[in-house]
């Protein structure tokens, strides 16, 4: 319970140390939040792991009233992700965020707004109460445009201001959906409302909260904000907003769908869910082959990698829920979200180091890189084995857990759309590879140290190790699972 | 008609009209105007549905006050936004798009 607190607290209080102090202890302020966080989310890891959820309930005041937050195998999966990809990003900032680096202001404002992040994505992944989350997907998005804005320039000011107006309008929407729950049941915890009569609104209530949602969460058609804005933001930025942030309102979705209203969950609503995800997986991938520059691929990336996560609907949600390869559907999908966010927060990084090395990130200036960043290369290529699905990477589990589904099912159009998005992903992510393998010399590139090309490389292990080593964390995710996990499919 | 009824249906126009304005208007700051329509006719809706009953429920009235709060920062970032990026390209509304208005 200490250890939930202190993971959600923490980092808000060195948000505030990195506003009020002055430059280099508030960099120290910050990177001791970091470790403090990071350690106050392993000691709570351990407490779930040993003894099941961890229930909080604020101020001693019980739901209706009060707020719960409770922190089950999912949302400790998630916390454990955030707290991995804000250290490496929190190491790699401190070179690439440096006054010389990025300039005076985005130097300044980049720590506090990274804290305000993992604050806010924290909440998130405990909260149990519908209005709580919207104050933290709120304070998530706010922190986030605010990102992407950090540079200053007028094309990233123009992507800030995209995001916002969509993020905006998803806001709105949830919270549309919020108020009419409330109003036909008085209760806004997830739980009580879970065990609700059901009455009328709720299929609206359901239907306003997951289109703001999906706004939030960039699955096509409302994707066009994420290229501009992902690709705009300095690179560790990058990292942390197309690695976590679209993660936080997915599983906003994902617990509204199978934990509150599992019962409104028909089966044409889930199918369109699916076929979204699936419109994603294809037109992100067609789209990021038709990019010149490294960035604006890993951002496209991002929108086909997102749509797998929808995929999830039909082979686990609504009458899938009681077949047997449901939690194999399920747990697939959580860890094509887990393996995405080490891997893609890798591959931004990694292209923060080639765009130091090189100057520029357009295909034809990283040209040969890999002779001078070997390491970074490397993270490169194997994130990207993790983004297309291949063995023993943690992207592999997830797709082969969820095309096992598929095919139990029946639906095999969904493990079609797999196939087909992985082949794809090869095919996009060929050209930086090749580039950067090109068998000629880089014209004068600036040298990286080694220390900061091992970080990108530490994150993409980290994804691959969730491939080799995938029953500890198939197992963990169960925890606090409604409906009990059936193994063997 | 209550005056309840009459709280819910004006909150509903208001969403009405902020949706109307976001999806027509181009300049930033309209936008930025229908924003906060939306949100004010939502917690007039909010207000009215905690009315209904015996004695009024005084969670809506929490959570109005939450949001209100939240409102104003985000339109104080988007505001700041707004003059940020008319700085930056002499032009209040999102490239791409001609303000019309």
């Amino acid at each position: 319970m200490t250890a939930l607190t202190a993971s959600l607290v923490l980092p808000l209080l060195g948000a505030l140390a990195a506003v009020a102090l002055p430059r280099r202890a508030a960099v120290a302020a910050a990177l001791a939040t970091t470790a403090l966080t990071l350690a106050a989310v392993l000691w709570l890891l351990v407490e779930i792991g040993t003894g099941g959820t961890v229930r909080l309930v604020l101020g001693g005041w019980q739901p209706p009233l009060g707020i719960a937050l409770a922190a089950d195998g999912l949302g400790a999966a998630f916390l454990a992700l955030t707290a991995a990809v804000m250290a490496g990003v929190a190491l790699a900032a401190r070179h690439e965020m440096a006054p010389a680096a990025a300039g005076p202001r985005a130097a300044f404002g980049f720590w506090p707004l990274m804290l305000l992040l993992w604050g806010a994505l924290n909440a998130v992944f405990v909260s149990r109460d519908l209005f709580n989350l919207y104050v933290g997907i709120e304070l998530l998005t706010l922190a986030a445009v605010a990102l992407v804005a950090i540079g200053g320039k007028a094309e990233a000011l123009a992507a800030a201001m995209r995001y916002m107006v969509f993020a905006l309008a998803g806001s709105l929407l949830y919270l549309a959906g919020v108020v009419l729950a409330y109003g036909a049941h008085g209760t806004l915890d997830m739980d009580l409302l879970a065990a609700r009569t059901p009455a009328r609104p709720d299929g609206l209530a359901l239907a306003l909260m997951t289109a703001g949602l999906l706004a939030k969460t960039a699955l096509f058609p409302f994707h066009v904000w994420l290229p501009p804005a992902h690709a705009g933001a300095p690179a560790p930025a990058s990292a942390l907003l197309s690695g976590l942030v679209p993660k936080a309102s997915f599983l906003i979705v994902l617990r509204l769908w199978f934990e509150v209203m599992p019962d409104r969950a028909a089966t044409g609503a889930l199918m369109v869910l699916a076929a979204l995800g699936a419109a994603a997986v294809i037109w992100g991938s067609i789209r990021a082959l038709a990019q010149a520059r490294l960035k604006l691929i890993v951002a496209y990336s991002t929108v086909a990698q997102l749509g797998y996560l929808f995929l999830v609907f039909p082979l686990a949600g609504g009458d899938g829920a009681a077949q047997p390869w449901a939690a194999g559907a399920w747990t697939g999908a959580m860890f094509q979200a887990l393996s995405h966010g080490l891997a893609k927060a890798a591959m931004f990084l990694a292209a923060g180091l080639f765009m130091v090395a090189a100057g520029s990130d357009r295909l034809g200036a990283l040209r040969g890189l890999a002779r001078v960043m070997p390491m970074t290369a490397f993270a490169f290529a194997l994130a990207a084995i993790t983004l297309m699905g291949l063995p023993p990477s943690g992207g592999f589990t997830a797709k082969y857990l969820m095309m096992t589904a598929a095919f139990a099912a029946g639906q095999w159009i969904w493990a079609l759309v797999m196939a087909l998005g992985g082949l794809l992903a090869a095919a996009y992510l060929y050209r930086p590879v090749a580039a950067l393998f090109a068998r000629v010399a880089p014209t004068d590139p600036r040298p990286v140290a080694r220390a900061r090309q091992a970080v990108p490389l530490a994150l993409a292990g980290a994804a691959i190790l969730l491939g080799i080593l995938s029953a500890p964390p198939f197992d963990f995710l169960q925890i606090g699972r409604p409906e009990a996990a059936e193994e063997g499919l | 008609m209550s005056a309840l009824t009459a709280y819910a249906l004006t909150g509903a126009a208001l969403v009405g009209l902020g949706f109307f304005g976001l999806l027509a208007a181009r300049h930033l700051l309209r936008r930025v105007v229908a924003f906060n329509l939306i949100g004010s006719g939502l917690f007039l809706y909010f207000g009215a549905a905690g009315g209904r009953g015996a004695a009024p429920d005084p969670v809506p009235q929490a959570l109005i006050i939450t949001g209100i709060v939240v409102a104003l920062a985000a339109s104080a970032l988007a505001v700041g936004l707004v003059v940020a990026q008319a700085r930056a390209s002499g032009r209040a509304t999102l490239p791409g798009e001609e303000d019309a208005s």
